[in-house]
């Protein structure tokens, strides 16, 4: 009895809300990445090199690599994506690693913490996150030093580099209440208070195509693996369609 | 000398000094398999299969690998960026991980249907159990080698645990991290025993299990012993080779196993953050604990055992005894008859009871514990229990089916 019992509440399993909690984030928006759009990884990458290389490294990566990748030739990796000088004061070679020059000594004087590598910072992260984040920074005069924070990652320590690109934004609120029968303010809109270089699609369309980058970056070989797979998984069924004849073929005469 | 050299040639000369041509026929010409074999019977080549492709690409990772604090990250990544076809081969070792344990747990499934582990077969479910502990070790330790936030985190979870045994904890899990915490030194020997200690252990219990086998023979899905029917030359009426029979139907059994392992591997190796978690995607930090720590998937059902009960000993207990109970299933099943085919409704409702509840903690366990969990998460801990408890008590005297002599 007490068996059947179990089995019952098992199947009522699904009835069952978890709830996953988590709380509230905005903005909240999902987006596709094109990895046959290699220019608009181009387009991301020099977003990355211009404003992020400065504080963040991609340490696990190399200029050139990321260049064959993504179709840019080593010259043009040399003169448009390098902007920093390895320790003989010499240009950083192609075939480097996309370390920063910022010592983690100063960053942590600067920033309080290091600034993450963000090699890999797509597939810790996800590509939503990082789309929201970067459009999550709104004006915040209470965060000295730095006068904004984020929606996405509330107190952060990274200041809104993008700033003289999206402009500022200011914070739209609503009083909702949670499960637990708290009210709360959240954020639930964003008002342009000063105008940046670019217009608000431009902006969405740059931080795309710097996550499509990020994307690219956490796993450059993402589009190699697919195409192999694709093959190998072909092969594997011609395989089994012989494997199977070989097996009826041996089987006929055992009874 | 001479007598023994029956063959000619290099088989003969080989013969004379190496039973060469005897092991291939006891282990595979002349080794009688049941010949009706179905589904289930798949995953104990697949095992040894996937065993192959972890040894193979573990050789190749460790070419790579560096097992210090400093480098460990770093050099997984090198693997993944640098190193020709490296990404395939790290994704293959870490699918591996996790497919092996899903081949594995059906595996012993089948053992449970089909009562493999009752007389005479009590010493192959042993030796397997050992298997399945050396092969927890196994994942376990290689879990922390990446050094991302879950490897160092989770280790830190999963060792601590012993610090809840009575007077020694604290100085056993100083011994075994060789640190305060999880360190540099955890890493290095968590290496070594990783590539060298237990896959030596692992490899050893394996041939055993095997030998143990083949010494009693295959059990099959109807419970019937196909040794207590032979024919004149002594072979069972329902036996057959298992090569070239189960080889070619094991090769069917492969093939759609790998593609399925394709599946994985190539299109998504992560498997939605349980093949590979995502915090793992970030250097392992000291200073800072991850939101939420999750074993591994293969994990969680003893997780979520431990995590139900309120005292920390207890729980750790509880946890230990959830694998320890599975030693003794030949001598719980107190049934005379094998297969779940001939067997009792109740035995067939506990062994569902067992399925939802081992499911359901895995589920839980891979979540944050919230009250709601929790009392599922004990009620799924009752089941799994009471499982045993169960069987012990029906099947003394279980309302079995007439087996039949012969395989159907």
């Amino acid at each position: 009895m007490r068996a059947i019992l179990i089995i019952v509440a098992g199947l009522m399993l699904p009835a069952v809300t978890w709830g996953a909690g988590g709380g509230h984030t905005y903005p909240d928006d999902r987006i596709e990445i094109d990895w046959d759009d290699k220019a608009a990884m181009q387009r991301g990458a020099r977003t990355f090199v211009n404003y992020c290389l400065s504080c963040h490294s991609a340490a696990y990566s190399r200029f050139n690599r990321v260049g064959q990748d993504l179709g840019i030739p080593d010259e043009v990796v040399r003169d448009n994506l390098i902007f920093t000088t390895d320790m003989n004061g010499d240009k950083t070679k192609v075939g480097a690693l996309m370390k920063t020059t910022m010592t983690p000594e100063y960053a942590e004087q600067a920033f309080g913490i290091t600034p993450p590598d963000l090699s890999l910072v797509a597939r810790s992260r996800g590509v939503n996150w990082l789309y929201n984040y970067m459009r999550g920074f709104y004006v915040d005069e209470s965060r000295e030093g730095l006068g904004v924070n984020n929606g996405v990652f509330a107190n952060v320590g990274m200041p809104h580099v993008l700033a003289e690109l999206q402009g500022l934004q200011a914070p739209q609120y609503k009083t909702v209440t949670d499960s637990h029968g708290n009210e709360q303010e959240v954020i639930v809109g964003f008002e342009l208070v000063k105008a940046g270089s670019l217009t608000q699609s431009e902006y969405d369309k740059t931080i795309h195509d710097l996550v499509a980058f990020l994307d690219y970056l956490a796993e450059p070989y993402k589009q190699t693996r697919k195409n192999v797979g694709t093959g190998v998984i072909i092969f594997l069924f011609v395989f089994l369609i012989l494997a199977y004849a070989l097996k009826r073929e041996y089987w006929k005469d055992v009874h | 000398m001479s007598e023994k050299q029956t063959g000619t040639g290099l088989m003969g000369w080989i013969d004379a000094r190496f039973p060469l041509t005897k092991m291939y026929e006891e282990h595979l010409s002349k080794y009688y398999a049941p010949k009706n074999f179905n589904f289930w019977y798949f995953f104990g080549s697949l095992a040894l299969l996937v065993l192959v492709i972890q040894i193979v690409t573990g050789i190749f990772l460790t070419m790579h690998y560096k097992p210090d604090g400093d480098l460990a990250f770093a050099s997984v990544e090198h693997i993944m960026r640098d190193v020709d076809w490296g990404w395939l081969i790290r994704y293959l070792h870490s699918t591996g991980a996790s497919a092996f344990f899903i081949v594995v747990y059906l595996h012993m499934f089948r053992a449970l249907i089909y009562g493999s582990y009752q007389k005479p077969r009590e010493l192959i479910w042993i030796f397997g159990m050992f298997i399945f502990l050396a092969l927890m070790a196994e994942a376990f330790m290689g879990y922390l080698l990446p050094w991302g936030q879950m490897s160092y985190w989770g280790a830190q979870v999963i060792i601590s645990l012993f610090g809840a045994i009575p007077i020694v904890g604290d100085e056993l899990t100083l011994w075994i991290r060789g640190d305060f915490v999880i360190s540099d030194a955890t890493l290095n020997r968590f290496f070594a025993l990783h590539v060298i200690a237990v896959p030596l252990v692992l490899l050893m219990l394996v041939v055993m299990h095997i030998i143990a086998l083949h010494e009693v023979g295959s059990n099959n899905p109807d419970g019937v012993e196909i040794k207590k029917n032979k024919d004149e030359n002594g072979i069972p009426l329902d036996g057959i080779p298992f090569h070239p029979y189960y080889t070619v139907k094991d090769i069917v059994g492969t093939v759609v196993f790998l593609i399925l392992f394709s599946v994985v591997v190539f299109f998504m190796p992560e498997m939605g953050g349980y093949f590979l978690e995502y915090a793992n995607f970030v250097p392992a930090d000291q200073f800072k604990t991850p939101e939420h720590i999750a074993p591994v998937w293969y994990f969680t059902p003893f997780y979520a055992i431990l995590r139900a009960i309120p005292d920390k000993l207890m729980g750790v207990i509880a946890m230990f005894a959830a694998i320890a109970v599975l030693f003794f299933m030949p001598w719980i099943d107190r049934g005379k008859v094998k297969s779940v085919r001939y067997r009792s409704g109740a035995f067939k409702l506990l062994l569902v009871m067992l399925v939802v509840s081992f499911i359901g903690l895995g589920y839980l366990g891979a979540l944050p514990a919230t009250e709601t969990r929790t009392m599922f998460a004990r009620l799924f801990s009752v089941g799994y229990f009471g499982f045993f408890v169960g069987l012990w008590w029906i099947s003394k005297n279980e309302n079995t089916k007439p087996v039949p002599e012969r395989v159907q």
